[in-house]
């Protein structure tokens, strides 16, 4: 893939985070950076910390010890509220959609954080908390036009198929409008033709909007394709880092988990 | 055919996010409020006023309050009946220390109360869920029952525990005639039924209904389970305060304790049950199903010219009552709103078959 785009300087950088439960080490010593704009992978076998890792940066999980830099404030720990105000979006792996909400009410829900019209004005749906909503739903639209769920917009997401699931997730993390967003596993279990959608819309996303992405991916096709750099993970410990390409040549990467290739 | 929104276009987000887009839906609702507030009071009579009316209005905003609560929050609450008793109790309390104050001023206040003993037993929810939170609400309902029978100051002292309270009066008019009773509660509970549907469809609904169809996600999106937890609690409580007041001073006139009892509140979460989760038709299909419900099986002998026992009717009438519930439950789990749902679906092209 051609290099077009400029990599800018690390908006979130990991330093020695370490993340236990009981006796079990998720991460060890795990530091990387994440750079302005870029698209990073996160790869790894199964069990290797790679949601984990996810979860420490938007402040699910609390790691035992290091810190996390992120836009230059440095913090032993996040938390949700706080990840979501400083512009760090999440989907998830098993789909975390609202189900009993409309595809609108979702992806309107993405934008809670943005919307301040008072308890008074809500009771009433006048004057501020309507304006309120329109504008809004003029940015939500937007976010459905680019995602091309026009035709589903009212429709119960319980109802929907898997893949429209899947990418009215990322419309709902779109929506808070992030400066960093994290995909865990957005490909999982959809077709050649939904993965080629999705790959579209992430490549769209980073171009478009300029958004650094942190993605988890399976399929090496897809990671190799659109990553700028790729990081490796086994057993919690960061084996790999670097350009799809040193990665993919990377013995012990090869070891651990892309195998020996053909 | 009847029923469809063909033909009907909008060209405003306005007109889209109204509260009923479609215009069958407005003829109907406008339907609605001129048989509840022309229709009802030239037809009906005293007893059923006494009897079905006002109860069915009142148990309507207090299910509607607890809606809110279950149905959209997804916080179960056993403590209905408790806070519908913070709601008489204050009213009360507010009326007579208070000399001249306008009645629905008591009763706002009250659901004011009510708001932050709610807020306070809504607190177990930021750590519990499900069943676990509805015992934790159980303790609400036994607490406040023994405090406002125990404590002599909530009843201002009077000697049997039973309050009495004359008809309301607001600006010179008495409500003393069960017409203009009903008519004052069918306001009341018009005018929160509009505030629920627009905190529903805001930002504050949303951030419900992401708490209690996936808290972890709404969590990431920036909502704090705490706020949004309280903040159901607190305007649930109101409108259950407000319903408890308005049963006390309305439609009861003198009460005691157990006017408030457990049953109180089971009753009501059946009606939020049966009517429908997170749906405000549904809160009222409940309530007039479980209101009307018994009146017609008790009434059903006698209209078919059928000589029972009046305590044969009362345990028939328990058993076809259970009967029926359980029967609504296994058709449609979720509730008689969502049988109106499917209606209106299979309405969009009724009589063709597609």
């Amino acid at each position: 893939m051609a290099q077009t785009r400029a990599l800018g300087e690390p908006i979130l950088s990991m330093d020695e985070i370490s993340l236990s439960f009981g006796g079990v080490k998720a991460l060890t010593d795990i530091s990387l950076h994440v750079r302005e704009h870029e698209i990073l992978a996160i790869i790894g076998p199964n069990g290797a910390g790679k949601s984990s890792l996810l979860n420490v940066i938007n402040g699910v999980y609390h790691p035992n010890r290091g810190s996390v830099t992120y836009k230059g404030e440095t913090r032993a720990q996040m938390r949700p509220h706080v990840a979501a105000s400083q512009g760090i979006a999440r989907t998830f792996q098993n789909i975390a959609l609202f189900k009993g909400m409309s595809v609108l009410d979702n992806i309107m829900t993405g934008r809670t954080l943005k919307m301040h019209a008072g308890f008074f004005w809500q009771c009433l749906y006048y004057g501020k908390a309507l304006n309120e909503e329109i504008e809004h739903r003029h940015k939500v639209e937007e976010i459905i036009d680019f995602l091309q769920i026009e035709s589903i917009r009212k429709t119960l997401v319980g109802r929907l198929p898997y893949g429209l699931q899947k990418r009215v997730e990322l419309g709902r993390a779109l929506a808070a409008e992030p400066d960093l967003l994290l995909l865990d596993e957005p490909m999982a279990g959809m077709n050649i033709e939904e993965k080629e959608d999705m790959s579209r819309f992430v490549l769209d996303v980073n171009d478009e909007f300029g958004t650094t992405i942190v993605l988890i991916e399976h399929d090496m096709g897809v990671v190799m394709d659109l990553s700028d750099r790729v990081i490796v993970l086994d057993y919690g410990r960061k084996i790999g880092d670097g350009t799809p390409d040193e990665v993919r040549n990377n013995k012990e990467v090869i070891d651990a988990y892309l195998g020996v290739s053909s | 055919m009847f029923y469809r929104e063909a033909g009907q276009f909008k060209t405003s987000y306005t007109a889209d996010q109204a509260a009923f887009p479609i215009a069958q839906d407005r003829i109907f609702i406008a339907i609605w409020l001129f048989i509840g507030f022309v229709a009802v009071p030239l037809l009906s009579n005293e007893y059923l006023f006494r009897a079905i009316f006002i109860p069915f209005l009142i148990l309507a905003l207090a299910a509607l309050g607890l809606n809110l609560l279950v149905g959209y929050c997804g916080q179960v609450s056993l403590g209905t009946g408790a806070f519908m008793a913070v709601g008489a109790y204050a009213a009360y309390n507010f009326w007579t220390r208070i000399p001249g104050l306008n009645p629905l001023v008591a009763f706002m206040l009250a659901g004011g109360v009510a708001t932050i003993v709610g807020i306070l037993f809504g607190i177990p929810s930021l750590r519990i869920k499900g069943f676990y939170l509805a015992v934790a609400t159980l303790a609400a309902q036994f607490f406040l029952d023994w405090v406002f029978s125990r404590i002599g100051w909530f009843t201002n002292y009077t000697p049997s525990g039973s309050i009495a309270v004359p008809p309301v009066e607001l600006f010179g008019f008495a409500f003393a005639s069960p017409v203009s009773k009903y008519l004052l509660c069918l306001t009341i509970l018009v005018l929160f039924a509009v505030v629920a549907k627009n905190i529903v469809r805001g930002r504050i609904g949303r951030s419900w209904m992401a708490t209690r169809d996936m808290d972890v996600a709404a969590e990431i999106i920036g909502i704090r389970p705490m706020y949004a937890k309280l903040s159901a609690f607190a305007v649930s409580s109101f409108f259950i305060g407000v319903a408890g007041a308005l049963w006390g001073f309305v439609h009861l006139e003198s009460w005691e304790p157990l006017a408030f009892d457990i049953n109180r509140s089971f009753s009501i979460l059946f009606m939020v049950i049966i009517g429908g989760l997170g749906s405000i038709m549904g809160a009222f299909l409940g309530a007039a199903f479980i209101t009307v419900l018994p009146l017609f099986l008790n009434q059903l002998p006698t209209w078919i010219g059928i000589e029972v026992s009046t305590a044969m009717i009362s345990h028939i009438e328990f058993m076809i009552f259970g009967a029926l519930i359980i029967f609504f439950l296994a058709v449609e789990p979720l509730g008689m709103a969502r049988m109106w749902r499917i209606g209106k679906e299979k309405l969009r092209l009724w009589p063709f078959p597609y």
